[in-house]
């Protein structure tokens, strides 16, 4: 009896050994730059922002209704932007609804940017302060939001979309809330 | 002698320096002052994750700081910065993870492990124990013992 305690007694540093390194393999394998996104499954944010083209016009969450909508915030000096930036015309091309958020930039510099590489954005939001990404909890750009048509937030992608990250959780997201 | 003596002054002159970006963000009382440097010392630079919101140069930091100051400044208490910013960006913010489901692990499992490592002691003790009484001898051996010692 008390010799089979004494084996067990014998692995027990082993398996404590085993279970920490699972432990820490795991946390290995997490990207700690991804944030969850504390707004999924809830209403989208409000706001109160002039369009990039038009200053004198101003939109508020009211404009995610009825479509599911991909809200992609970028700048002109940011170079994942940029990178992304192909991707984005390609999807507008295949009726994607995206709506910009141009986050603490310069609108002329906004505008040559969109005119110089094309304009993948049904409608461009100026925050020119970053107030409003902050209310949407941004800290990089690029980041984009799946917003679906009842205004709810669905997903949130951190960093460029690409083909991967687009087949394998952007779109069944948009497929899943298309009316 | 005198390098090590400048040398050490220099470490104050830094300490200086760090103080003196506070100064950027004014207040009229030093309570709000302190509550400021408290608040942006406990959360965390969502873009430079290993630095607080009090250290970080990222351009975020410097926004969040701005509003910190403007909602202390219109009277808004610690948890409600706090909420606003957990609100926005999840309890990442926080150094100090709160006590809930996901993080029971965390906050529960050293104390698991001490009681585990506390009751397998216990046993062992007890075993050791019952080892060593029923090594002890029995009135008739000592004296048998003793005599064997004495030589007779």
């Amino acid at each position: 009896m008390f010799k089979k305690i004494r084996r067990i007694i014998f692995f027990i540093p082993f398996l404590t050994f085993l279970f920490i390194a699972l432990f820490f393999w795991h946390g290995l394998s997490l990207n700690p730059q991804l944030l969850p996104s504390p707004f999924i499954n809830k209403p989208a944010p409000n706001f109160y922002l002039s369009s990039l083209s038009q200053p004198q016009e101003k939109f508020t969450n009211k404009i995610f209704l009825g479509h599911v909508t991909l809200l992609n915030v970028f700048a002109t000096w940011c170079e994942s932007c940029a990178e992304e930036h192909p991707f984005l015309v390609d999807l507008a091309n295949q009726k994607i609804r995206i709506i910009g958020l141009d986050y603490k930039d310069q609108r002329a510099a906004a505008l040559a940017y969109l005119a110089k590489y094309g304009n993948p954005y049904q409608l461009v939001l100026f925050d020119s302060t970053g107030n409003a990404a902050i209310n949407w909890g941004v800290y990089g750009t690029p980041e984009t939001f799946v917003i679906d048509a009842k205004g709810i937030v669905r997903y949130k992608q951190i960093g460029a979309i690409d083909e991967i990250s687009w087949q394998q959780n952007i779109l069944p997201i948009i497929k899943k809330y298309h009316a | 002698m005198r390098n090590y003596l400048i040398l050490f002054l220099l470490l104050f002159a830094t300490i200086s320096f760090a103080t003196n970006s506070l100064a950027i963000y004014p207040f009229s009382s030093p309570q709000q002052q302190q509550r400021f440097q408290q608040l942006t010392y406990q959360l965390r630079c969502l873009v430079c994750q290993n630095q607080n919101l009090a250290e970080s140069d990222a351009s975020l930091a410097a926004d969040l700081r701005t509003q910190i100051a403007e909602k202390i400044r219109a009277g808004a208490s610690d948890q409600e910065i706090i909420q606003y910013l957990v609100a926005r960006y999840g309890d990442f913010v926080l150094y100090q993870p709160p006590v809930m489901q996901s993080t029971y692990l965390l906050w529960f499992g050293p104390f698991v492990l001490l009681l585990i490592g506390l009751a397998i002691l216990m046993l062992r003790i007890r075993y050791l124990n019952k080892k060593s009484n029923s090594m002890n001898l029995t009135i008739e051996k000592e004296q048998h013992l003793e005599r064997l010692l004495r030589n007779e």
